[in-house]
């Protein structure tokens, strides 16, 4: 058979040199080997104290956008949920009544929204299907949780806080801007 | 009809016999696959369809056995009939391709593109036709066209923005129901589909125009915005019924009926008309008898998560109780007890309208 990579070693089958059947030599380079590393620097962050910074391109936990006059950007068109691989996301739509102009920026909405965070696998499919803008992956995780139905998400978890009648819980979302 | 002569067309270098007076349209489609020209506006069940949305369009590079010269210009395929000795070029033409792809980018300087709202996408020629042909960007400058909202009756939604005027309504308005009481009204850029002074269409076989429109002007209001049509399983089924053949798809989720149509055929059109009972009034499971899932062509959207075969048509065996000697699990979660979505107490399918903010607060409590 052909190797994949030129990095495999044939094992050797050779009886062991007087050196290595002593066995202590070889027991002593490799603590050697071991107690050099406390003389090194330790990649290992003090979480949650110290908090590594996240790449700008990391995926993690969702949100449904709203534009800017805080209506609901999402319009239930199922892309998302299509595109999603571990089939973590369901959806209702709803027609938009009149007087509800305010709160859904198209005739027809999601009345409900769920992403199972168990099924998710955070590929990032959702957010490239969308066609309105709808749904992103945020900086953070999803925190953890004792029990499996702490992970059912709905759009009262998912729904950034509304800007212009929630200032404050927005600025609170947002966080610090990098 | 054996004395009728038979004629020898000859479509991107495959020869093909059919007989005196077929248009080339049909005889591209006797050869099927790529060779046949896309259609919006030809319907072969609607006598004097066709000629309208130019989409058809194919070189004749051979007029006939007799008269080799080629037609200057591109032809509509679907108007055009078949001579001896035909030569005709579709998709091996540079300039069908770049006549097409020009008709498209006109088709949709009026369409609005809000396939995400739209309950059409996913089945809609128009959306088949701008991925094979369209462009990402579009050369229009200038606001899309708009117009006053127009009520045909509280089961057929009309959104005129959509419509690109194939006319395939109103010929099945004209000639399915003997009574036509919807046209064409006005010209040019003003042109829109609508009832004479707002009648309500109350003929039994109306509801057929939603399976002729070939984008999503004329859409089932009984089925608007509660599903994706991606989502749903489309299976075959008939009844007894007085009026019309009973031959039907259903879409169903899970066991509920969410919609019913006409069964198509591959060049999506309508096998039998069906009535409006059917159609409107019929979403149980138990008012049909289901022959099987419905083939869908595998690379359309409908198609994903539908797999070959009864997977997915039975419920998989519950193993727990197998396994363990009779014993129920002790510890169960039920989905419903935490999502909110696919609550068993609303069945969406039941409302003859669209649902409201209201149909979910209502079981809140």
């Amino acid at each position: 058979m052909q190797a994949l990579t030129n990095r495999s070693k044939a094992v050797n089958r050779d009886p062991m040199t007087f050196m290595e059947r002593l066995y202590l030599p070889n027991i002593v380079k490799g603590m050697a080997i071991t107690f050099s590393h406390i003389f090194k620097k330790q990649p290992t962050i003090q979480y949650p104290e110290q908090k590594r910074e996240f790449s700008p391109v990391f995926r993690g936990l969702h949100v449904l956008n709203r534009d800017a006059e805080g209506r609901e950007n999402c319009t239930a068109c199922g892309l998302c949920a299509v595109a999603c691989p571990a089939e973590a996301i369901t959806m209702e739509a709803a027609e938009r009544m009149p007087g509800e102009e305010h709160l859904y920026r198209e005739e027809k909405y999601a009345a409900k929204y769920e992403i199972n965070m168990l099924r998710c696998i955070f590929c990032g499919l959702c957010e490239e299907a969308c066609p309105k803008d709808a749904i992103y992956l945020s900086e953070t995780f999803a925190p953890a949780n004792f029990t499996r139905k702490g992970f059912i998400y709905g759009k009262d978890d998912l729904l950034i806080p509304n800007k212009n009648t929630a200032p404050e819980e927005y600025a609170t979302a947002k966080g610090a801007a990098r | 009809m054996s004395e009728q002569p038979l004629f020898k067309v000859t479509i991107d270098n495959i020869t093909v016999e059919v007989p005196a007076g077929t248009t080339i349209l049909n005889a591209a489609r006797k050869i099927g696959g790529d060779v046949a020209p896309p259609a919006m506006c030809y319907y072969s069940k609607l006598e004097g369809s066709g000629g309208k949305c130019r989409t058809c369009l194919v070189e004749v590079s051979k007029g006939s056995e007799k008269d080799p010269r080629p037609m200057p210009k591109l032809v509509a395929s679907c108007r055009t009939t078949v001579m001896d000795g035909m030569e005709v070029k579709n998709i091996t033409s540079d300039r069908v391709i770049d006549a097409r792809n020009g008709v498209v980018e006109f088709l949709l300087i009026n369409h609005p593109l809000d396939c995400p709202v739209c309950d059409q996408a996913g089945e809609c020629h128009l959306q088949d036709l701008s991925y094979d042909h369209g462009k990402a960007g579009t050369r229009f400058e200038f606001q899309r066209r708009t117009f006053k909202k127009h009520d045909l009756g509280d089961k057929i939604q009309l959104h005129m923005t959509r419509c690109i005027l194939c006319y395939r309504c109103v010929f099945t308005a004209d000639q399915l129901t003997g009574k036509r009481e919807h046209g064409v009204l006005d010209r040019g850029d003003h042109a829109e589909i609508a009832t004479f002074i707002e009648k309500n269409l109350d003929n039994e076989f109306i509801g057929n125009v939603i399976d002729v429109c070939p984008v999503g002007a004329l859409t089932d209001k009984t089925f608007r915005f509660k599903n994706r049509v991606w989502f749903l399983k489309p299976v075959d089924a008939h009844r007894d019924c007085p009026t019309c053949s009973g031959k039907v798809t259903l879409w169903n989720r899970g066991d509920e009926v969410y919609r019913v149509t006409a069964r198509k055929d591959q060049w999506g059109e309508v096998e039998d008309w069906i009535c409006n009972t059917c159609r409107f009034d019929k979403k149980q499971t138990s008012d049909w008898v289901i022959e099987g899932p419905r083939l869908i062509d595998r690379h359309s959207v409908i198609a994903q998560g539908h797999y070959a075969g009864t997977v997915g048509t039975n419920k998989p065996k519950e193993t727990f109780k197998a396994v363990h000697a009779g014993r129920q699990p002790k510890l169960l979660m039920d989905i419903h007890s935490v999502s909110e979505v696919n609550q068993p107490n609303i069945t969406l399918s039941q409302l003859d309208r669209p649902a409201h903010s209201t149909d979910f607060k209502q079981n809140k409590d």
